[in-house]
């Protein structure tokens, strides 16, 4: 079985090839980094993955699905979930509002039950409820329950944003520089609970960072970009040992 | 200090958060339900406008304050429901079925009006609501068949199966409407779909990286929105006894945005807030245009002022008062002023004031005053 297979893929914002003929693939419980220096397409790879930019060219292939046409809702639908690296969090809500708009997905119960609030839209609630609570265990986060995110520190908000994605229950969660704005123990934190959720929920990562020492502590694998395109793939000691990514990282 | 400790999920799907506001509400429900008895027949004539404008109000907080969509096109559904009753009215339909198949109909047309807002962002699709406001006015006007054109409507008195409603009854009806959905709204805050709509409402793109389908959401508050907003317009229509096309003018869309602006987005007690407001400005400005000429005079009179200089200062304030684009001037005023001091709107205030109260010797300044919250924050 394929579990996460990227062909070919290529994307273009006018004359900038900003993914160029990128081919992957992801095995099931992995920890996938890509690395590369800014502009490298990274970010661009992650909206073509989770669907809000559509490639002009090649493939996204999903436990032997090809999801390359799907829509952005329908992507996390399948089990894919991500963060963003500018923080796309739900800024007027609380952590757990927040969270609970992870659980979208396994709601099942339509508007006109929401709006009589039947019994099957009270049960869910509850079902919702204690898995949210349960991932606000896992990262520590009861403290900020019904905080707004408006008002929280940007090292919590990071972290609201991985416990969101997880409330997704995926199996592939896509991490936008988990670590970038963290100081030293919070990035530290940050790399603990990677490895939790990779070994212990059992989540596939794919993710991208800069921090050289939390890409090495975690990662499986890594893939180098530059200008789009690949540059480099294998562990993390010999994609930073490659001579092309030496280049391109003293060159940038 | 007080904290509400939970020691179920259950206990979070409670209307009420504690025991003080189940007797606070449980109050008011006793003071609304005498109210026919406790007030003049002009007050409570203004208390059913407040009910509607109420039901409005909850109407837009769905839609803008929820949602996040924009709409000053409001009237136009306030029309359609309001030119249903009158129009069923005739043909002998009965005022429960036709309130709520008013609802109904109103809610398919804003579900077809919430289409375009799946393209249109901001601005744009504001004037598409707009625009949509001014055909229907368009239609009112232009349909003498069915709508008499500008000669408009008249309804008879409010027939609940053969029972007609006198004014303490269409009170009742008034109050029980907007009881209903005030607790259809609370449901929809606190599920799924409430959430949908928030988070539409912040990120977009978030949302749809949750799984959440924008475009089904954003036209189902459309029709929430406009349903409820037709409803309102029964009411109105039953209240007004007349209806025609300039009753629902632009001016109207621009009020209904108002009540929740003024009442503060967010929360549902905001467009009741908001809904009082709007109704109390007029009476409010009567008295003020018959009051305050007077009270100039007296005051220079009392500092000893010439009388030339008296009448001159008279003229003018006689012709501030009664300048024709006053109301106006004192909406903008007050919109202003409320989105640059109070962009909670009046509770926001009210939050904050009974927070005020409840840790009040511990209580500092700082906490007093409005937390800027609402931009996003400055590391992007
Ligand atoms: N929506 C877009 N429109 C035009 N250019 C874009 C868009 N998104 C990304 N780019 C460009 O693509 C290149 C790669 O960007 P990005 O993927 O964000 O890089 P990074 O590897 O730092 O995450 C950059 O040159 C960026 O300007
Ligand atoms: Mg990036």
């Amino acid at each position: 079985m394929t579990y996460f297979d990227v062909k070919d893929l290529t994307i273009k914002f006018g004359g900038l090839t900003a993914v160029d003929n990128v081919s992957f693939d992801i095995n099931e419980g992995e920890v996938f980094t890509i690395i590369g220096p800014n502009g490298a397409g990274k970010t661009t790879l992650f909206n073509l993955i989770s669907r809000l930019y559509t490639p002009n060219a090649g493939h996204i292939v999903f436990r032997d699905e090809d999801v390359t046409q799907l829509s952005a809702q329908q992507i996390a639908g399948r089990g894919i979930a991500r963060t963003f690296q500018n923080i796309e969090l739900f800024e007027s809500a609380s952590t757990l509002q927040n969270l609970l708009v992870g659980r979208h997905r396994h709601s099942t119960t339509k508007t006109w039950q929401d709006i009589l609030r039947v019994r099957k839209v009270r049960d869910e609630e509850i079902a919702h409820r204690r898995a949210a609570e349960e991932v606000m265990d896992v990262l520590r986060l009861q403290r900020y329950r019904d905080t707004p995110i408006g008002s929280l520190p940007y090292g919590v908000r990071k972290v609201i944003e991985v416990a969101r994605a997880l409330c997704v229950g995926p199996s592939l969660l896509l991490l936008d520089e988990p670590s970038s704005g963290l100081n030293v123990e919070e990035t530290d934190a940050m790399a603990e609970w990677i490895l939790e959720i990779n070994r212990r929920l059992k989540v596939t990562v794919l993710m991208v960072e800069h921090d050289m020492s939390l890409v090495s502590r975690v990662s499986d694998r890594v893939l180098a970009l530059n200008y789009g395109r690949k540059m480099a793939l294998g562990t993390s000691e010999e994609v930073q040992s490659h001579p092309d990514v030496v280049a391109a990282y003293l060159g940038a | 200090m007080s904290a509400h400790i939970r020691t179920d999920y259950a206990q979070s799907d409670q209307l009420f958060a504690s025991r003080a506001s189940v007797i606070a509400y449980a109050a008011l429900g006793v003071l609304l339900v005498a109210a026919p008895f406790l007030i003049e027949s002009y007050y409570l004539s203004q208390l059913v406008f407040v009910l509607i404008y109420a039901i409005v109000g909850v109407a837009m907080n769905i839609l803008s304050g929820q949602a996040g969509q924009v709409s000053i096109g409001h009237a136009a559904f306030l029309a359609i429901g309001a030119y249903s009753a009158a129009i069923a009215q005739k043909y002998g339909v009965p005022l429960p079925v036709y309130l709520v198949l008013a609802g109904a109909f109103t809610g398919l047309i804003g579900y077809l009006v919430g289409l375009p807002a799946l393209r249109l962002h901001g601005i744009y699709l504001a004037i598409a609501t707009l625009a949509f406001a001014f055909i229907v006015e368009e239609v009112l006007a232009r349909w003498e068949s069915v709508t008499h054109g500008n000669e408009g409507l008249m309804l008879a008195a409010p027939n609940v199966f053969g029972m007609k409603l006198g004014t303490n009854g269409f009170y009742y009806l008034c109050l029980g409407v907007t009881v209903v959905v005030m607790l259809a709204a609370i449901n929809i805050i606190r599920s799924p779909t409430g959430r949908a709509f928030l988070a539409i409402r912040d990120s977009e793109t978030a949302a749809r990286s949750m799984g959440i389908d924008t475009a089904r959401y954003k036209t189902s508050a459309f029709a929430i929105s406009a349903a409820i907003t037709g409803v309102a317009g029964v009411l109105y229509a039953h209240k007004l006894s007349f209806i025609s096309p300039e009753m629902f003018s632009l001016a109207v869309s621009i009020d209904f945005v108002m009540i929740i602006i003024i009442g503060g987005v967010l929360s549902l007690r905001g467009a009741v807030f908001g809904a009082i407001f709007m109704i109390m400005v007029d009476p409010m400005l009567i008295v003020v245009k018959d009051k305050l000429p007077q009270i100039t005079d007296a005051a220079m009179h009392g500092i000893g002022l010439g009388e030339p200089i008296i009448a001159s200062i008279q003229a003018g304030v006689l012709r501030v008062v009664n300048a024709p684009g006053l109301k106006s001037l004192i909406f903008g005023l007050i919109i202003i002023l409320f989105i640059i001091y109070e962009p909670m709107g009046l509770d926001g205030r009210w939050q904050r004031v009974k927070a005020y109260c409840k840790q009040f010797p511990l209580a500092r300044q700082r906490s007093a005053r409005p937390q800027r919250m609402f931009l996003k924050s400055e590391r992007r």
